[in-house]
């Protein structure tokens, strides 16, 4: 059973990765298992000055989800270097995703660049779909000519390859991916979440401090599905498909949609676990497909 | 932080809205302060309770029932099995106090009945004030008896003396060097702007619940901290409301 794929030349032993912000710097979940069973990870949005976020209430449950609007809470880009990346470089050994917010190009900019040197990332992921940061994040993803503008910017300073994260809360995503592509972006990531809200019963009043955040979970995961599916009709570059992954069953489909590699979100957040037994059960599910090669089903969806 | 599947040995009712869940597992090294979650069938995020009592393999937390979970809860029936995670947050500490006062605000004095035991076993026997809105709320009250020196309010005045638990401890001359509160925010708010020198233990909606999302980080006098991971035990001095 073959569960390698290869992402800019750089290969995963499996393609599930934790997502972005489920996981924060991976080291807390080394306590429960060896993450050396994960094909990478994605670190916690990193800004440029450290950032507190949102006051609380950040979180509101619903029924096949959550939404979360912890408005983007990192130690700053200088801490993650010189601290957490260190502490997660003892307990995994492979190179992981950097993943960089923002308020403003040259913001974006400097946060990629300060990357370059850092050893443990072989990619660094361009979030420019996070709704819970005013003035920033999802605006630079919603517009696809200030999205290939900034991409086009990062891209002059970044000696690493470029994913960019996007926003499913636009009518056309897949204009949105080639304007990116466009740009010079190495390969792209979605979705991220879908803004959402919740009412307090009793007051009447949103739940979420700041009204509205982003929705996430299970509930979110055919929407994922047709947009990787739209995006891969669109673009040539590399995938990687999220949004309610659960199963190794979910990777297998995520990838039949266009996914090269899949990220894992908000499960690991109600299941510790989930990651670590989403890349166990992958081969068992694979034999019961009978996939021997996981990169030949990559697009499977599209063949005629 | 540990997951386990852990067995229903009980779950009554104290009151009207109160219960108490008896739960037994493998190896529970926990403390007072500290919580567990649970995961319940059909809702999404797991609940956050604090620890009640813990002997040996046995796990008691009392739950109040305030929404669609907690009474889904009071269905559970003895020997279901619950995935639970345990060993989640940071403990009391002890150490500060040689006369301490542990003052709980409704279903918050669950949490400080492990935390009387614990004074029990190092010799020192508390002062116990607990508010509740009126008789009904009530629970524990015999067991707390047997640890401590117990003052109960009611709001209502329907037991105990009239008033809230900030109220008497402005008004009643109660000899104590450091306290160990847990309710309402509103109530641990009027306590911290009162009396620095005191422990509390905050609540905060959870997504995770050990550190993962950064969803319960509130701030503190020392930076962010996450109510799952740093708390849910804070200094009084520490908090900023
Ligand atoms: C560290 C900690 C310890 C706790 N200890 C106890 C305890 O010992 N006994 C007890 O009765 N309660 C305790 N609580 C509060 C308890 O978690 C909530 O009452 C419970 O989650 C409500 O669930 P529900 O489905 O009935 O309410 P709903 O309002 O239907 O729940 C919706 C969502 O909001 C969350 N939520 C609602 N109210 C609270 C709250 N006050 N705090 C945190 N999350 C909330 C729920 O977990 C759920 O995700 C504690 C909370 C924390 C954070
Ligand atoms: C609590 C929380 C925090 C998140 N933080 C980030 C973040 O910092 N950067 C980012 O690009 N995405 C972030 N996301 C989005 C996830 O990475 C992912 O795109 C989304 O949750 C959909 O996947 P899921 O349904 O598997 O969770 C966050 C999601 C959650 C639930
Ligand atoms: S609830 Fe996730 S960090 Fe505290």
């Amino acid at each position: 059973m073959n569960t390698k794929v290869k992402l800019f030349g750089h290969e995963l032993k499996n393609p599930i990765i934790p997502a972005s912000g489920t996981f924060g710097f991976g080291y807390e979940f080394a306590k429960l298992y060896d993450l050396n069973i994960l094909g990478s990870m994605s670190l916690k949005g990193t800004t440029l000055e450290p950032r507190y976020g949102n006051p609380l209430p950040r979180i509101a449950e619903c029924p096949a989800g959550l939404i979360n609007a912890i408005g983007l809470q990192n130690p700053g880009v200088d801490k993650v270097l010189s601290e957490e990346i260190p502490k997660l470089d003892k307990v995994y050994s492979d190179k992981v995703i950097a993943n960089v917010g923002g308020h403003s190009v040259s913001e974006y900019v400097e946060t990629v660049a300060k990357f370059n040197e850092c050893e443990k990332v072989f990619a660094v992921e361009l979030n420019i779909s996070c709704p819970n940061v005013k003035g920033g994040g999802m605006a630079f993803g919603t517009d696809p000519k200030i999205a290939e503008n900034l991409v086009k910017e990062v891209k002059k300073h970044s000696l690493k390859p470029i994913i960019v994260k996007l926003s499913p809360n636009v009518t056309d995503i897949a204009e949105i991916a080639k304007a990116v592509c466009g740009g010079g972006a190495d390969g792209v990531s979605l979705i991220n979440t879908l803004v959402g809200m919740r009412f307090d019963l009793r007051t009447g009043r949103p739940i979420i401090s700041v009204g509205s955040g982003g929705y996430s979970g299970v509930g979110v995961y055919p929407v994922a599905l047709r947009m990787v599916y739209q995006v891969y009709k669109a673009v040539s570059v590399p995938i990687i498909g999220m949004g309610g992954v659960s199963s190794a069953y979910d990777v297998i489909e995520m990838m039949y949609a266009g996914a090269t590699a899949v990220m894992v979100g908000s499960q690991n957040l109600i299941e510790p676990l989930a990651s670590k037994h989403i890349a166990e059960q992958l081969p068992r599910v694979m034999e019961e497909l009978k996939i021997n090669r996981l990169e030949d089903i990559i697009g499977r969806a599209h063949n005629e | 932080m540990k997951e386990q599947n852990l067995k229903v040995v009980s779950n009554k009712a104290l009151n009207d809205s109160t219960y108490e869940l008896v739960l037994k597992g493998g190896d529970i090294n926990m403390s007072s302060g500290q919580f567990v979650e649970i995961k319940l069938d059909n809702f999404y995020l797991r609940r956050p309770f604090s620890v009640a009592k813990i002997q040996k393999s046995f796990l008691t937390i009392v739950y109040k029932i305030v929404g669609q979970g907690t009474k889904e809860m009071t269905k559970i029936c003895e020997n279901d099995n619950l995935s639970v995670l345990t060993e989640l947050g940071n403990t009391f500490d002890l150490d500060k106090a040689k006369k301490p006062l542990l003052i709980g605000g409704g279903i918050g004095s669950a949490p400080l009945f492990q935390l009387a035991i614990e004074f029990n076993e190092r010799g020192i026997r508390p002062t116990i004030l607990l508010g509740f809105r009126n008789e009904a709320e009530v629970f524990y009250l015999e067991k707390f008896k047997k640890l401590g020196d117990v003052i109960v309010a009611t709001d209502d005045g329907s037991f105990g003396e009239m008033g809230n638990t900030v109220s008497i401890l402005k008004t009643k001359k109660i000899d104590f060097d450091c306290y160990y509160a847990c309710g309402p925010m509103m109530m641990l708010k009027a306590l911290a702007e009162y009396n620095s020198n005191g422990q509390l233990s905050l609540e905060a909606r959870m997504a995770c619940g050990f550190g993962a999302c950064m969803g319960c980080s509130i701030m503190t006098k020392n930076g962010a901290k996450r109510v799952c991971k740093e708390g849910p035990v804070f200094s009084a001095d520490e908090v900023v409301f």
